[in-house]
């Protein structure tokens, strides 16, 4: 594969919702036919290939990811050559398609050489021809070994970076495990955007000690960087973390429910105040600079998961199969090597299954679902009094065919979610 | 197995608190006996229900006959009948005790005489019983004799001073207990040649042989093929069947005197059997039938309702088989605005309560939602008529009423010294009135009179509590007094939960719905509005707690990995939810309605 195939996408597509009136609670969202992701002949909710890179230089105290810390440098040809088999695997399994996504994600994709990801995107348009338009999007550490690659990743194929910034304290930053300074992160996000055009910045928030005012000053230094993509997520303890061992010991303090809320509400504040209201309970972008991979998963599209410890849900006809590959990297080398794939669990999802993650994933967006394609796919339409009890609450709308969640409900979306899916 | 001689039969029951050892002692006394092998011994072996073995107690009486080669060459049959020792069975002890003639009367060594050691043992004595005291558990380090010996002969008045120390559990003495059986209980009297009359002490469903009929062969004997007659519900049926426990069931060609065992035949349904009924033979009746008991009467009610309403008749059916074998529970159907279609129970008493509902949800596998314990209370209108009533969500306009009666008990409590106090606090705490103050030995012995609804459900919780498990307490039911009741109601989210609402005294209402509302707030969880919790008497707001709404719940991301995990999240969710009730638009979990009664005072 050469640059010439994949050139910058320069003026991106048209938004893939309207979803910016919507936090104004105005007209319901409609998705416009002109789309890329809806062509004709396209699976709903579009596709895209995910590929999980699974090292780390070292393993952050909050992250649960599927990540792995070693030694010694892994052998990146030895690699590419099993992503090359799996991938031909699963495009057998699932059939063909155009990939109009891919989205590199660890672990730390940005330990990757450029080669490496060059050589996976050529497998995967071999397997699945990318669209020409296609959104390429690699996740990276805002340190100044990594951007030292970033041309080369652009010069692969890469339009879009994700850079996992976390916060713009420095106390912050070193408490979350993170090895770069607030000025190093910065660099490399002007870096990134010289290079890439689209950049997105993730920051965590509900810190220890973080009150809304630092907060709220922090998310408007990360707006003066420009860009036009932000992930915003709430600190979250999870098993089996540093964090979660801290956290049981008493020794790890984090907001509770009230302060996590106010966090979030001036996180909404800002962020809608600068023209980048949440198209995503945790995602903010500007009017057409979502992200198009991520929306693959929560407008429950079909994704191909390669590398270790990849999710996927592939589809064919009504069937829907989720995959699943082995966690651990050299296991994971050793299957494909001897099988020509890292796959453990395949699952066939029964309806009832589809429905529910159509509801997980779906009314995370500003768009909400369609009630037509979930009745569909769950076989059975949601109570309508359910929908009436939480409409009544001002958490969810219902127009037309369309459910969303008010902003009002996005607080508080598992037990939103609960309610309409039992 | 022989028919045996009426010299040579002793006939006794065990008396004791409950954990002085009864059904240890039972257990060795079949063992030295023979009446089972080691093979089908197992702790325990008369109490037949898995509850019974776990909890540590009897519920139904048992029987059991034990041959025994006395000292002095003679072969004798003893026939023991195991009681229960809570006070909530009382009822099953008396009868009992109505169908033998002795009793051993058993102490624990260590703690002395309690309060239902008095309880059961003045029914023996009412029922002109020769006693043997027995003292359990001398092998403890802490086990006092003498003290308890004094004991006995100063609380209970009976002679002590021919006690046989024992350990029921390493079995040490038990042949003296067997001795004194012989030599020191009475052999049955009874006429061989009279017309049958027999006690129907109890009966039961087998699943195998039908209706069981447990009986005390007083006059005459019983044979297979009989015609039968029970006296008072005035129907005859044929004997297939004769025999008695070992505790296995063994066939009998006939039981004479004095005899006790069982017979089955073409009975159909236990409650054709009244306990306490007389059995004679229907050509040869007897002249005069034996006085019989007063049938047991449930003193406390609660409404039983499935968790999903879909089980509304697995519940019906499962009561049923029940009672089949627990004639002293009842139960009706009822209907409640908030929990859908269900069941008004009674029961003997709170444990008695606790028990059957486990034994629904376990053995018939039903998820329930018990309402307030409530007692009987009579109103009296002002048209002079007067209204029992069971449920409070069935009292009648308040200005129609002229007077409000409750069931009261006498409660006997023993505890020791440093405890006093705080029983005295309880006693008073709970509208009771003292009656009498002593001591026995280091221990005090307080009677009080106490309204029963302050008692029904948790008094005994709390007395143990306070007393670390060493006071003990029997009660009886002695008669209905005036009372300044009240209905209080419970409203979740302003809408008023009929399986909340209780009467209480004018007094104690606030206290109570103060406490209500606080346990409530800590039992239901956050939903996604304010929820609104209140106590009121009529339209008057007597206790208030609000639950906030749900503030903010953990989204962070959720990608294309998360989402099996956020499934089995909504899954765990979604169990939650079945283990809910809703109520308007509040969901309360089931066991709410219970532990919102618990108070902590």
């Amino acid at each position: 594969m050469t640059i010439g195939l994949h050139p910058a996408p320069g003026p991106l597509p048209a938004p893939l919702l309207q979803g910016r009136e919507d936090w104004e609670g105005q007209k319901a969202a409609t998705v416009r036919p002109d789309t890329p992701s809806l062509r004709p002949a396209q699976t709903e909710g579009g596709f895209g290939v995910y590929v999980h890179w699974p090292f780390c230089l070292a393993k952050c105290p909050y992250c649960d990811f599927n990540s792995h810390v070693r030694h010694e440098a892994p052998d990146q040809a030895r690699f590419v050559a099993a992503f090359r088999r799996e991938i031909a695997h699963m495009r057998d399994l699932h059939g063909p398609a155009e990939a109009q996504t891919v989205f590199f994600g660890g672990g730390t994709p940005s330990l990757m050489e450029p080669a490496t990801v060059a050589a996976i995107l050529e497998a995967i348009n071999t397997a699945w021809p990318i669209a020409a338009d296609a959104e390429i999007t690699l996740e990276a550490n805002p340190t100044s070994v990594e951007a030292e690659r970033f041309r080369g990743y652009r010069t692969a194929g890469v339009n879009r970076l994700s850079l996992g910034v976390q916060a713009l304290e420095e106390r912050d930053l070193k408490s979350l495990g993170r090895t770069h300074s607030v000025a190093e992160a910065l660099a490399a996000v002007s870096i990134a955007r010289a290079t890439f055009g689209r950049v997105s910045f993730d920051l965590i928030y509900a810190r220890p000690r973080q009150t809304p005012e630092s907060w709220a000053r922090e998310l408007a230094r990360a707006l003066d960087e420009g860009c036009d993509h932000y992930s915003l997520y709430q600190l979250t303890i999870e098993p089996g973390t540093a964090y979660e061992r801290l956290y049981s010991a008493g020794k790890l303090i984090i907001p509770d429910d009230d302060h996590a809320r106010a966090l979030w509400d001036v996180t909404q504040e800002v962020m809608g105040a600068a023209g980048l209201p949440a198209y995503e309970i945790s995602n903010h972008a500007r009017p057409g600079a979502e992200a198009r991979h991520n929306l693959v998963y929560w407008r429950y599209g079909t994704y191909a998961g390669v590398g270790p410890g990849a999710h996927g849900r592939l589809t064919a006809g009504a069937e829907r199969r989720a995959t699943f590959t082995e966690r651990q990297p050299e296991r994971w080398l050793q299957a494909v090597e001897a099988e020509g794939h890292g796959m453990v669990s395949q699952e066939m999802l029964d309806t009832f299954t589809q429905g529910d993650e159509l509801l997980l994933m779906g009314l995370r967006l500003a768009e909400g679902i369609d009630l037509p394609r979930h009745a569909r796919l769950a076989g059975r339409p949601i109570d309508p009094a359910r929908i009436a009890a939480l409409a009544d609450e001002g958490l969810v709308e219902r127009s037309g065919d369309r459910l969303r969640v008010l902003p009002e409900g996005f607080p508080v979306l598992n037990a939103v979610i609960a309610e309409l899916a039992r | 197995m022989t028919a045996s001689i009426q010299t040579h039969i002793r006939n006794f029951s065990i008396v004791a608190h409950i954990d002085h050892g009864k059904s240890t002692l039972a257990d060795r006394l079949i063992q030295v006996t023979g009446g089972l092998s080691e093979r089908e011994m197992t702790d325990q072996v008369l109490d037949n229900m898995d509850i019974e073995r776990e909890r540590g107690i009897t519920i139904k009486a048992q029987t059991v006959r034990l041959s025994y080669k006395a000292k002095d060459g003679q072969t004798y049959v003893l026939n023991l009948i195991d009681t229960p020792g809570h006070v909530d069975f009382a009822y099953e002890v008396n009868r009992s005790l109505a169908a033998v003639e002795g009793s051993l009367l058993v102490v624990d060594a260590s703690q002395g005489v309690e309060a239902q050691t008095l309880a059961n043992v003045y029914q023996a004595i009412d029922n002109n019983h020769d006693i043997v005291p027995v003292l359990n558990k001398i092998d403890l380090p802490a086990a006092e004799p003498e003290k308890v010996k004094a004991q006995i002969e100063d609380v209970i008045g009976l002679d002590a001073s021919e006690a046989i120390g024992i350990s029921a559990k390493t079995g040490l003495n038990i042949d003296q207990v067997l001795e004194a059986i012989v030599a020191r209980l009475p052999a049955p009297t009874g006429d061989r040649e009279a017309p049958l009359k027999a006690l129907l002490v109890d009966s039961w469903y087998d699943t195998y042989l039908g209706v069981v009929v447990l009986v005390r062969i007083v006059d005459g004997v019983l044979r297979k093929g009989m015609r039968i007659k029970m006296m008072r519900a005035d129907a005859a049926y044929d004997v297939d069947r004769v025999g008695v426990f070992t505790p296995k069931m063994v066939a009998m060609e006939n039981l004479g005197p004095g005899e006790i065992g069982f017979l089955n035949g073409s009975i159909k349904e236990v409650a054709d059997t009244r306990v306490g009924d007389t059995i004679t033979e229907e050509k040869r009746p007897c002249a005069e039938a034996l006085p019989g008991f007063k049938p047991a009467q449930p003193v406390v009610f609660c409404g039983l309702f499935p968790v999903d309403a879909a089980d509304f008749e697995d519940l019906r059916a499962a009561m049923g088989k029940l009672r089949l074998n627990d004639a002293s529970f009842s139960f009706e159907m009822e209907t409640s605005a908030a929990l859908g279609f269900g069941f008004r129970c009674g029961f003997l008493g709170l444990l008695h309560l606790e028990i059957i509902q486990e034994r629904l949800e376990r053995e018939f596998n039903l998820d329930l939602i018990a309402t307030a314990p409530s007692v009987i209370y009579e109103m009296e209108m002002n048209d002079g008529s007067v209204i029992e009533m069971h449920n409070p969500a069935d009292m009648p306009d308040v200005v129609k009423i002229k007077e409000i009666r409750e069931p009261w008990i006498r409660a006997t409590i023993l505890t020791p010294d440093d405890y006093l106090g705080a029983v005295l606090k309880l006693c008073q705490d709970r509208r009771g009135n003292q009656i009498e103050l002593t001591y026995v030995g280091a221990r005090a012995m307080v009677t009080y009179d106490l309204p029963l609804n302050e008692v029904v459900f948790d008094f005994y919780d709390r007395l143990k509590s306070i007393s670390k498990g060493y006071a003990s307490f029997d009660y009886t039911i002695t008669d209905y007094r005036e009372g300044d009741l009240v209905k209080m109601s419970l409203l979740v989210n302003a809408e008023p939960v009929d399986a909340l609402s209780m009467l209480v005294h004018r007094t104690r209402a606030e206290f109570r719905g103060r406490a209500m509302c606080e346990k409530l707030k800590d039992l239901i969880p956050q939903h996604l509005f304010q929820i609104p919790i209140q106590a009121a008497i009529g339209a008057k707001i007597i206790a208030r707690e609000t639950i906030k709404a749900l503030r903010k719940d953990v989204t962070a991301k959720c990608y294309g990995g998360d989402i099996s995990r956020k499934r089995k999240l909504l899954d765990k969710q979604k169990e939650g939810k079945k283990k809910m009730r809703q109520f308007g638009k509040v969901e309360i979990p089931q066991e709410a309605f219970i532990a919102a009664l618990k108070m902590d005072d």
